[in-house]
């Protein structure tokens, strides 16, 4: 029983800590995609933010500098694409694929030319990285039975991102839900022109949702090269943003079922490690292709329309032009 | 503020050339901030790409590709898709192609192979798009979501297939057996020294004709035929279209399902011609270039040669450049192609109002000066 509660609890763990840059990156496309505006550049700015984490975090030594850095670069990045399709009306899908395949090139095209390791920044330790956190009494009731060690080993001994990941949902909650923004945010993501109509400006709406999606795609960033590792690697987003995509489709662009199928496909892969080369019970070994591509499988039967409905802000993808 | 202000060559010519000018500006402005001489750069680019047989030889054969996602990317934009999942397309397109070569490569010469190969790797590309197709057809989930899932459902696939199906017995690296010498396609090596001359080696094979066989068609096609036109009428008004009485739904399909198999092609110069197997990730990027080079050539058969000249240039000089100079890897390609897309995809309609405004100046004080 302890054994099989350790096994548990330690896949657990694993599921936070890749859930984390998942969650950030969903919360960040829910803002941008309730206002109307298709984000398929959270992958992008989430490894333009992990090299600018890295490379300031390297140059001051100060973690939360990296952090600042990668909020900075992140938001610049969703400007450019606010500037191209919320101003210019310009394709969005386009333009987040230009950031993707931008970020994807100039990391390490600049990673080469200024630290010369082959796109990877210096290694960071210290308080260059967001290190564990040993949250009070994790110590003490670590030998408590079940509830001790869910406590000191599941909850406690995460970095501080991770705290903040976790923290962002309800806020992301609040603010669209129950925040007069929130509610012109839906508004501005479902008919354009009567939020014009009232008075409120379309354009303005919108940048400062797709800032708020930088803001969150600079933190996964930064959790990624300052906090899960300790550097940046080139390409090391891995498609993340495509998952974090697909997980806030599958959680039908709410925050509470998206951070659900954050930790769904967070816990699919975990159990990916975990099942490398064991053999389950009836089906035999699970190759573990399969469960890398179980997320973008299940997203697409979700879209079949085959696991309920997943409804999308009705002037999604449409540039609003306020005419005459 | 209709776009018939603009005349015809303005619209067409000098909009996507300033365009793509501010791609490469600002290219070099990162080859300037990285500390390296942008005009050196340029130099280096071109003599790797055009300098010497060799090179020539690399960048059509890097033309080859770009011109076949690039084609497959443009169909799907004429009918008002954006087919993100060209380089899944190509992958699984490249897997149909090597079946069919691996299973008959002992019974038939390379040309009798061809059309089978052809036909199988259309086959497999245009299967992998169809869904992605139906599901946006009929049941309403957006084609851009579901092809980029695709990419990432087929690389896994593949990976799968390749480690633990196709391999080659006995070998270590993911990759299937190569295909029997006679049943691969002649490179351009082999016709030159058909005819007597001689030339270096490079992996450009005959599947360049393919491609522009392939422009000729995909023109021919979309201008001259009965579907080409339901393609770009849904393109321009699909409600139109349905009033027409055009089966949207089914030219939906139809035009992913050709988007796949042109994609596909890839495997013929990869599989068929230049690797002589299936090995992992032979794509490598091909079809996300593919939107770069159809966003460029303006998803015209023409426009879309010159675009992927460019990018295949690109492609080998940079190779060549990060050679040369230290500080530079083919990365800054990557960066270059994600301007591109920015500038003459995303940001295409920028420069369009001032150029506008500035032409009305400019005819109205010319037509004053005639009076």
């Amino acid at each position: 029983m302890s054994e099989f509660l350790t096994i548990m609890l330690s896949t657990f763990d694993a599921t936070i800590r890749v859930s984390t840059p998942l969650i950030l990156c969903a919360m960040a496309g829910l803002f941008s995609e309730r206002s109307g505006i298709v984000d398929i550049g959270l992958e992008g700015k989430m490894l333009a933010g992990a090299f600018a984490a890295a490379a300031v975090a390297s140059v001051t030594g100060s973690a939360w500098l990296g952090l600042l850095g990668a909020i900075g670069v992140a938001i610049s990045m969703s400007l450019l694409h606010g500037f191209a399709c919320i101003t210019h009306k310009g394709n969005q899908v386009v333009s987040g694929l230009a950031i993707n395949i931008l970020a994807s090139g100039l990391t390490v095209t600049l990673g080469i030319a200024w630290f010369h390791q082959g796109g990877q920044t210096p290694l960071l330790s210290g308080d260059a990285r967001f290190l564990s956190i040993d949250l009070p009494g994790a110590l003490a009731v670590e030998n408590v039975p079940v509830l001790g060690a869910i406590y000191s080993q599941l909850i406690s001994g995460h970095n501080a991102l991770v705290y903040l990941a976790f923290i962002t949902v309800p806020v992301t909650w609040w603010v669209v839900y129950q925040t007069r923004f929130g509610l012109r945010l839906r508004a501005v993501g479902e008919n354009p022109q009567a939020v014009d109509t009232a008075g409120i400006s379309v354009f303005w709406l919108r940048y400062r949702a797709v800032i708020c999606a930088g803001l969150l795609c600079g933190i996964a960033g930064a959790y990624l090269s300052t906090a899960q590792n300790a550097s940046f690697i080139r390409e090391m987003s891995a498609g993340k943003g495509y998952i974090a995509l697909a997980a806030l489709i599958f959680g039908k662009w709410r925050p509470k079922t998206a951070l659900l199928a954050c930790l769904l496909f967070g816990f699919l892969e975990a159990l990916t490690v975990r099942l490398e080369g064991v053999p389950l019970p009836l089906i035999g070994e699970v190759p573990a292709q399969l469960m890398q591509a179980l997320p973008y499988i299940l997203t697409v039967i979700l879209l079949a329309g085959f696991i309920g409905k997943a409804t999308a802000p009705k002037a999604i993808g449409i540039p609003y032009s306020k005419e005459r | 503020m209709s776009n018939k202000t603009l005349p015809a060559w303005i619209d067409i010519g000098v909009i996507p050339l300033i365009n793509v000018c501010m791609a490469f500006a600002v290219s070099g402005l990162v080859i300037l901030l990285i500390g390296e001489n942008p005009i050196e750069a340029v130099q280096y680019i071109l003599m790797g790409a055009f300098g010497y047989d060799e090179g020539i030889g690399y960048t059509l054969y890097y033309t080859t590709n770009f011109i076949f996602t690039g084609l497959a990317v443009s169909i799907a934009f004429h009918a008002g898709l954006f087919n993100i999942g060209g380089e899944g397309q190509a992958y699984i397109g490249g897997l149909g192609v090597g079946l069919m070569c691996l299973s008959l490569d002992s019974f038939m010469p390379w040309w009798a192979l061809f059309p089978f190969a052809i036909a199988a790797g259309a086959a497999f590309g245009a299967a992998w798009a169809f869904i992605p197709a139906y599901l946006q057809a009929y049941r309403g989930s957006h084609v851009v979501i579901t092809t980029i899932m695709f990419n990432f459902i087929a690389s896994a696939l593949m990976v799968y297939l390749l480690v633990n199906v196709l391999i080659e017995p006995g070998s270590m690296a993911p990759q299937t057996r190569s295909i029997a010498d006679a049943a691969t396609i002649p490179s351009i090596k082999e016709l030159f020294a058909g005819l007597g001359i001689d030339i270096s080696n490079s992996p450009l094979n005959i599947s360049i004709f393919l491609a522009l066989a392939c422009c000729v068609l995909m023109w021919l096609l979309l201008w001259h035929t009965r579907l080409g036109y339901a393609i770009r009428m849904i393109g321009f008004n699909q409600n139109a279209a349905i009033y027409s009485g055009i089966n949207t739904k089914r030219v939906i399909v139809i035009t992913m399902c050709i988007s796949g198999a042109m994609a596909a092609m890839v495997g013929i110069n990869e599989v068929m011609g230049a690797q002589e197997r299936v090995l992992l990730d032979f794509v490598a990027g091909a079809g996300f270039t593919g939107i770069a080079v159809s966003l460029m050539g303006r998803n015209h058969p023409i426009g879309i040669v010159i675009a992927s000249l460019l990018f295949g240039a690109l492609y080998q000089g940079g190779a060549e450049l990060s050679f040369e100079v230290a500080n530079i890897t083919s990365d800054l390609v990557v960066v270059i192609q994600g301007l591109v897309i920015l500038f003459c995809g995303a940001l295409s309609l920028m420069i369009k109002p001032g150029l506008e405004k500035l032409f009305i100046k400019l005819t109205a004080a010319k037509e004053s000066a005639d009076v």
